[in-house]
């Protein structure tokens, strides 16, 4: 369960933005807050499968660019209509500037 | 009147249980992959901010109104100077709120969320659209914009029942479908077509505000008994009817005449320059196929996408009244041949449509007429 992939320079993403991330496969989400944390989830909603990446941060949501469906992207929680299903989240660290997740 | 209105029965099947909805989402029409334009990143987060200041400004202009003609309204009941304050109350009670409801329920006027939540139940009451059934029907709507058997917000299917239209334009056939909705659904039944859409979590919060409105349709009416006045109706629940007028006006003009079935905005949607009462009415929603390829803009940032993106979309049409002289003779002819739609022109600086992706040759055929 160690499964740590190199995703991306930390400074690829705008601080309040989000950047897709591709591997294996599987799509991912990662989110740069704006007090300079780093977070990632699963990159398709929950509701229709739509690429997380290409909606809005604001504080700690990440808005669904189809229906503006909701996630807390620190925990995944869903916290408006139309989702209703959590996101997966992964753990995130910084090492020499990139940004490797946890994808086990 | 209705067999100079009615064409023969449509091969179109627009239930949301039928044959067209199961064949839509057999052959991935429905939650297929849409166009959009390409707009860079940096530009598009600039487009989707949030703020509170416009729509503050604009609900505290659109309630004060809204106070000070149903206030005018009910001092002059009785008299002729009482109709043009209802005539202005009818319109920000029974078309306004469409647009708030619409833009509320997408979460995109107000940044605060509890600003769009409060406007959003406001607008739902006034427009009498229960506020889940039509969070969850839009949804859809934007899931599978005009595709038969999957949209259940197509306002003019083929052929087109116009005398319905008409009605609506008077809130009568939407208003009384409404009621006997609301009705329903305070009995506790969720119909199956509603069951395609909500989720089952969400059925017990539509049964339970369709129990509240209930009541306070009853209290009005009781109290408009109680003072043998039909004032309270003129405040409360008629509006919905003899201000319905600019909604259905705007409305018709967002998809109607134009292609089905298809898998770009730009061809089943149409973007109108209006006046700007009629934009302040409408929230803006007059760029329609810029809010439907990118529904987290808010509203009053529509304009910008437009000059943005204009490049890549079919001329706008240029008024209201240039909208209906193309939608109603499309009309007409649709009653005598259902395939027929207006295919719109894209400008030499855009990207083509994939015609294989959206279009059957019936469809083609019948554009070409």
């Amino acid at each position: 369960m160690s499964d740590w992939v190199e995703a991306c320079d930390a400074e690829d993403i705008d601080e309040e933005d989000v950047m897709r991330f591709d591997h294996d496969g599987r799509t991912f989400a990662i989110y740069r807050s704006p007090d300079d944390e780093y977070f990632a989830t699963d990159g398709l909603c929950t509701h229709e499968k739509v690429h997380l990446a290409d909606g809005l941060v604001m504080d700690d949501i990440i808005e669904c660019p189809k229906h503006n469906g909701r996630f807390n992207y620190k925990t995944g929680a869903a916290r408006g209509a139309p989702v209703c299903v959590n996101l997966r989240t992964y753990p995130v660290r910084i090492d020499a500037g990139k940004i490797l997740i946890q994808i086990g | 009147m209705e067999a100079t209105l009615s064409a023969m029965p449509s091969r179109r099947d627009y239930s949301l249980l039928g044959r067209d909805a199961k064949r839509a989402v057999e052959t991935g029409l429905s939650a297929a992959e849409w166009y959009h334009t390409d707009v860079p990143r940096k530009q598009m987060k600039e487009l989707m901010k949030r703020e509170d200041g416009p729509a503050i400004r604009d609900t505290i202009i659109w309630l004060g109104a809204l106070i000070l003609s149903g206030a005018g309204g009910a001092w002059f009941w009785g008299t002729w100077w009482c109709v043009p304050f209802f005539f202005v109350y009818g319109v920000l009670y029974g078309s306004s709120t469409d647009s708030r409801w619409h833009e509320c329920g997408h979460g995109t006027a107000f940044r605060t969320q509890w600003m769009n939540d409060a406007v959003y139940q406001i607008a739902c009451f006034m427009i009498m659209r229960n506020p889940v059934t039509w969070r969850w029907s839009h949804t859809r709507h934007h899931t599978d914009t005009i595709i038969v058997g999957r949209d259940p917000e197509i306002a003019v299917m083929r052929p087109p029942d116009l005398l319905r239209v008409v009605l609506n334009v008077f809130g009568i056939v939407d208003a009384w479908h409404a009621m006997t909705d609301m009705v329903r659904n305070a009995a506790g039944i969720i119909s199956p077509a509603e069951k395609t859409f909500i989720p089952e979590q969400e059925q017990p919060k539509a049964i339970r505000i369709a129990r509240i409105w209930t009541a306070i349709y009853a209290a009005t009416i009781a109290l408009a008994l109680t003072m043998g006045s039909f004032l309270p109706l003129m405040l409360v629940g008629l509006p919905r009817l003899y201000g319905a007028w600019h909604h259905v006006m705007t409305g018709l003009l967002q998809h109607g005449g134009l292609a089905e079935n298809v898998i770009d905005h730009r061809l089943n949607s149409r973007t109108v320059y209006m006046n700007p009462i009629s934009r302040f009415i409408y929230w803006n929603m007059n760029y329609h196929v810029e809010h439907h390829m990118f529904p987290m803009v808010p509203y009053h940032a529509l304009p910008r996408l437009h000059e943005l993106i204009k490049h890549d979309l079919p001329a706008p049409t240029p008024s209201i009244l240039a909208g209906y002289c193309e939608m109603v003779p499309a009309f007409l002819r649709q009653l005598r041949n259902e395939d027929y739609f207006l295919k719109r022109a894209l400008p030499p600086t855009a990207k083509p449509y994939r015609e294989e992706l959206h279009n059957d040759n019936h469809a083609v055929a019948a554009a070409a007429e």
